[in-house]
């Protein structure tokens, strides 16, 4: 899929600065594929094990963004996501602390290991979002602090002498925070998104489920689906990225009925039924968070974690990256741009 | 590291979880999306012709991939490639063969190489290209990079040939080399380890860098230090089976015995199945992020892009690229402009043509005209003339007819 004339100037222009090798060698058209069985056991099937085992020695990088207003239990839902005091509110943050007076961007990383698998974890927090009074804009340096990241990669990537595992800052995951209203989206929560979802991979969740009722949590939730597709909103996972029939059947599913996850989160264990659980209490009730009874939070956490956590890293390197890097190498560059001469001037001189 | 206002730093605070989480599944998503995509795997075989690299082929891979024999009369060093789709478990491989056809075959054998050279090349070009483009789809790129190069060496000669030695070095920083002495079923057992040290030894003194299975590991590092031992591994190969006992084996029978491709106390054939299908990933591994990145690095300097500038400051590739495009484009103006310029004075030519030519043209028109207006004339006359005599002709007629008249009522 070409962009038109635009890059197929500026292609012509780069297959002008790779000259030819010496002399065009014979290369044979790509082969069609022969069906072949296999009359014995060869071994073929072992690169799998050797796939785990690379991967597994080189570890991963996993970079989640939350976004929201304060007060929306952020900082709680990543630490219950991960079980870990992984936010910056926990590590060494005054809790009454002051709201900033603009969106600040606050990367904290930590590498954790679960069963041989090494994971670098950053957690990216945006204080200030949404607490000012004018909020206009505010999403402007969260884009920024994503396009930065991948320029950086970018910067990596087009080296001449090149390392060999570009460290991965790009964000994979951007979980976006809506306010329990129970009645809309609010024009913050749309602008930020129709701006974001171009960029980054978001993730609508319900903050604070706990204040809803499971027939208000449905309408609301129908509701902010509604909302989202009439304006345009593709949130991940993004319908055009069905890569097969298998994935659009459990995509839509999850698109169609799951999401936006209404959530609840929780650093503190209680006991119910004889077993720890994460919760929080009320005087009506304990809010089991890991209970789908209760709420959302464990569908949350098989989604991100447990079965899209390499789709939501593919999606970002091989779609949103890729985007930035076309517009980047795109761009004129403070060119000047061509002049055409129309043949009309040329035929009234006859 | 505990100050969070800093933007992320190098400095990664290790975590202990107290709890199971789930992300131990990274692997195996991973897994499963490339199992849908599928592995592609590239070899090419080096070695005369006859030497038996088709019947090895099939024989590490035990199937029948068709493969016409070929003549010892080509003019030059060709390369054919074929691809196969296996299938074993839910593993699809896309299995590509590269043959060299004709080498060693011609009187002057000093640029056989030249040709092979040239294709890994290729191979690596078509890569860059897809990886420089502003559109690109990296991800679902039929990779036709050679993973490994199967070098065969001739059973006959007690040490390597001039030929091999200068193919092997203008090869051994481009791909994985595994060294294999074909048809070593004409080799005695004796004669079979002497042979081997010499070529190591020849290697070694000629600065050839061969693969080496890796021994970093420690689950594969015993098997695989053996396994270098091994080589140059002595291969068989057969595309006929022979009945052994009741089963139908791989085998070639002569009539003092039979040679069993698959026992390992008659070659190495499934040593060398074993360790292509065990560090497969190793050797895509290595044609990536080693040959393939010193061919890169190497294209780039080339094309005069450099990672630090001439006040010693890093330069990007994107000034590079800016740099080059800018350049280019001025020199498209430039071009553009001349022919502008080539094409305004030909109209101008052209055009002075024209006006000189006008007024002989003009000249020649009224001419035309008055001939055509005393043509007219004559014409004209002619046609009074006729008439005149049109007319007296009937006068006559009429009188003649008269007369005649008269005549007849006169005579008795």
């Amino acid at each position: 899929s070409c962009a038109g004339p635009v890059e197929s100037k500026t292609e012509a222009a780069m297959s002008e600065l790779v000259p030819e090798p010496r002399q065009k060698p014979v290369v044979p058209t790509k082969p069609m594929g022969i069906n072949t069985s296999l009359l014995g056991y060869i071994g073929i099937d072992t690169i799998i094990e050797q796939m785990r085992k690379k991967t597994m020695k080189t570890g991963f990088d996993f970079n989640i963004m939350v976004v929201g207003q304060s007060g929306l239990g952020k900082s709680t839902l990543v630490n219950t996501l991960f079980k870990s005091q992984v936010s910056r509110k926990s590590s060494g943050w005054n809790r009454e602390e002051k709201i900033p007076k603009t969106v600040e961007i606050k990367a904290i990383g930590h590498v954790i290991e679960e069963g041989g698998v090494k994971m670098k974890l950053t957690v990216i927090d945006t204080p200030g979002f949404g607490d000012q009074i004018n909020n206009e804009n505010c999403w402007e340096p969260i884009e920024k602090y994503i396009n930065e990241q991948y320029e950086k990669f970018l910067k990596e990537e087009v080296n001449i002498a090149r390392k060999k595992r570009i460290p991965d800052t790009r964000v994979h995951c951007c979980l976006y925070f809506i306010s329990p209203t129970g009645h809309s989206l609010r024009p913050l929560d749309l602008e930020f998104m129709k701006h974001l979802s171009k960029v980054v991979n978001i993730i609508p969740v319900i903050a604070k489920a706990d204040t809803m009722t499971l027939e208000e949590k449905t309408e609301f939730k129908q509701r902010v689906r509604k909302e989202l597709e009439v304006n345009g909103i593709e949130f991940y996972p993004q319908k055009e990225f069905d890569e097969d029939l298998e994935d659009k059947t459990e995509n839509d599913k999850i698109r169609q009925e799951s999401m936006p996850f209404a959530v609840v989160g929780s650093d503190k264990e209680y006991q119910v039924n004889g077993k720890r659980v994460l919760g929080r209490k009320t005087p009506w009730g304990i809010i089991e968070v890991e209970n789908l009874t209760h709420c959302e939070f464990a569908l949350l956490r098989d989604f991100v974690i447990r079965t899209h956590l390499q789709d939501l890293k593919e999606v970002t390197h091989n779609i949103h990256y890729e985007t930035y890097r076309a517009k980047r190498l795109n761009d004129n560059g403070g060119l000047p741009p061509m002049t055409v001469e129309t043949e009309e001037n040329h035929e009234s001189n006859l | 590291f505990l100050n969070c206002f800093r933007r992320q730093s190098d400095g990664y605070r290790t975590l202990s979880l107290s709890a199971h989480i789930g992300f131990d599944s990274l692997p195996d998503q991973l897994i499963k999306k490339s199992i849908k995509q599928g592995f592609c795997f590239n070899i090419l075989c080096i070695g005369e012709t006859g030497i038996g690299k088709s019947a090895l082929i099939n024989s590490l891979f035990n199937s029948n991939f068709e493969d016409p024999p070929s003549t010892h009369f080509l003019p030059s060093v060709q390369l054919a490639a074929q691809t196969y789709e296996l299938q074993e478990g839910n593993v699809l491989l896309k299995l590509t063969i590269v043959n060299t056809v004709g080498f060693g075959d011609q009187m002057n054998n000093r640029n056989s190489y030249q040709p092979i050279v040239d294709y890994i090349d290729a191979q690596f070009e078509a890569y860059l290209q897809e990886e420089l483009k502003i559109i690109r789809s990296l991800f679902s790129y039929h990779d036709t990079r050679i993973h490994v190069c199967l070098y065969f060496i001739s059973p006959a000669g007690c040490s390597l040939k001039n030929l091999d030695l200068l193919t092997m070095r203008s090869l051994d920083s481009k791909v994985n080399i595994i060294p294999i002495i074909g048809k070593a079923d004409s080799i005695s057992k004796t004669e079979l380890q002497e042979f081997k040290s010499k070529i190591m030894s020849e290697l070694v003194s000629n600065g050839i860098q061969i693969y080496q299975f890796p021994t970093d590991d420690e689950t594969v590092s015993e098997i695989n230090t053996i396994m270098n031992g091994y080589l140059p591994f002595a291969v068989v190969g057969s595309t006929e089976k022979v009945k052994i006992g009741s089963k139908m084996v791989r085998a070639r029978q002569y009539p003092w015995g039979i040679v069993e491709v698959e026992d390992e106390s008659h070659c190495d054939t499934v040593k060398l199945r074993k360790m292509l299908c065990t560090n497969m990933e190793d050797l895509r591994e290595k044609t990536h992020a080693q040959h393939y990145e010193l061919y890169r690095r190497c294209r780039l300097e080339e094309m005069g892009f450099r990672d630090i500038g001439p006040e010693n400051k890093p330069v990007s590739l994107q000034e590079a690229y800016e740099e080059k495009r800018l350049k280019f484009y001025l020199e498209l103006q430039k071009k553009e402009k001349e022919i502008k310029r080539q094409f305004v004075q030909r109209v101008k030519e052209k055009a002075a043509m024209l006006k000189e030519a006008e007024p002989q043209v003009q000249t020649k028109f009224e001419c035309l005209m008055l001939m055509h207006l005393e043509e007219e004339l004559k014409l004209e006359e002619k046609k009074n003339v006729l008439e005149d005599e049109v007319a007296k002709f009937i006068e006559k007629k009429v009188l003649a007819e008269l007369l005649q008249s008269q005549t007849s009522v006169s005579t008795p």
